[in-house]
């Protein structure tokens, strides 16, 4: 597994994605610049991690979704290749058009910054196959516009398909009410794309590897995605 | 040539912004609002002076990367 990490100006989860991934596949991803316009010769996995990239300006992600890497990105994809966005990343895949949908502010207006729930929505995935099915897992969230908005057509068709990955829940599984964090629709954390090669979700899998910091419920993706 | 983009959120797109702001309005005591949505407005310098050219620009610009049209319109005055 040869993964490449995508670095805008104001990423910062860079580091931790690298570390998770590392630790998963054995080898350091290659840290790929924004201004780049090819990706790593032999790249299998693509991600683009959290952060602020361009300082939220305009809308969140809306800047970088049309940096110069993104063609590479979009072609990545294109051929089947395995894309993950989280955070800033789901929003990127968003407004790069990769992902339907928009992260809008979220419905309480606070940044929301601390442990979630989520139900693990499917596990026949090269995202998820290392979860068990219908698992519920326990990650961080740090998102002020995660609150995930599509028109009616869009969810039905996710809903449909079986394109949503993750879904806010509660300790015991109970997805909706006050598990949700941020208004997003149909308790959407995570979406993929119509092939499932392509990832968005808000939460940080790549925050809970090791058991210093809070859990190891983020392994099993980055173990996945090894594995794929 | 000057032009404005005005962005604005589609109808039926909830806008948590814009109820916050309606409710401060409501608490500082300014009366008769029945709703706010908020936008944005981008003050764009052309360098054509053609219109419909500048138009054609705008347009492209707006679909590129003002607004995102899967929640906003935008509306473009020269």
């Amino acid at each position: 597994m040869k993964a490449a990490v995508v670095v805008f100006p104001g990423s910062n989860r860079e580091g931790d994605m690298a570390r998770a991934l590392r630790q998963a596949t054995g080898r350091a991803p290659a840290m790929v610049w924004h201004a780049e316009h090819e990706l790593p010769a032999g790249t299998d996995l693509v991600v683009l991690p959290g952060g602020f990239s361009y300082g939220d300006y305009l809308r969140c992600g809306a800047i970088a979704g049309r940096a110069p890497v993104m063609e590479a990105v979009r072609a990545h994809a294109a051929r089947g290749g395995l894309t993950l966005g989280v955070c800033n990343g789901f929003q990127i895949l968003c407004e790069s058009g990769l992902l339907p949908g928009v992260l809008m502010r979220n419905a309480g207006l606070r940044f929301v910054c601390r442990m979630q729930h989520l139900r693990v929505e499917r596990t026949d995935t090269a995202f998820t196959r290392h979860y068990a099915p219908g698992q519920t897992i326990e990650v961080a969230i740090a998102h002020g516009e995660g609150n995930y908005e599509a028109d009616d057509e869009t969810i039905r068709r996710l809903e449909d398909e079986g394109r949503v990955a993750f879904r806010y829940c509660d300790a015991a599984g109970h997805v909706g009410g006050a598990a949700n964090p941020n208004g997003s629709r149909n308790d959407i954390a995570g979406i993929y794309s119509a092939e499932r090669n392509v990832l968005g979700l808000m939460p940080h899998p790549e925050n809970l590897i090791d058991p210093l910091v809070g859990g190891t419920d983020g392994r099993a993706l980055f173990e996945s995605l090894a594995a794929a | 040539m000057k032009a404005r983009v005005i962005v604005t959120l589609k109808a039926g797109v909830l806008d948590p912004q814009g109820k916050a702001i309606e409710g401060a309005l409501r608490s500082l005591g300014v009366e008769g609002v029945a709703g706010v949505r908020q936008g944005k407005v981008f003050d764009v310098e052309l360098e054509t002076a053609d219109r419909a050219e500048a138009e054609a620009q705008l347009k492209a610009a707006c679909e590129k990367l003002l607004a995102n049209t899967v929640i906003e319109n935008f509306a473009i005055e020269i």
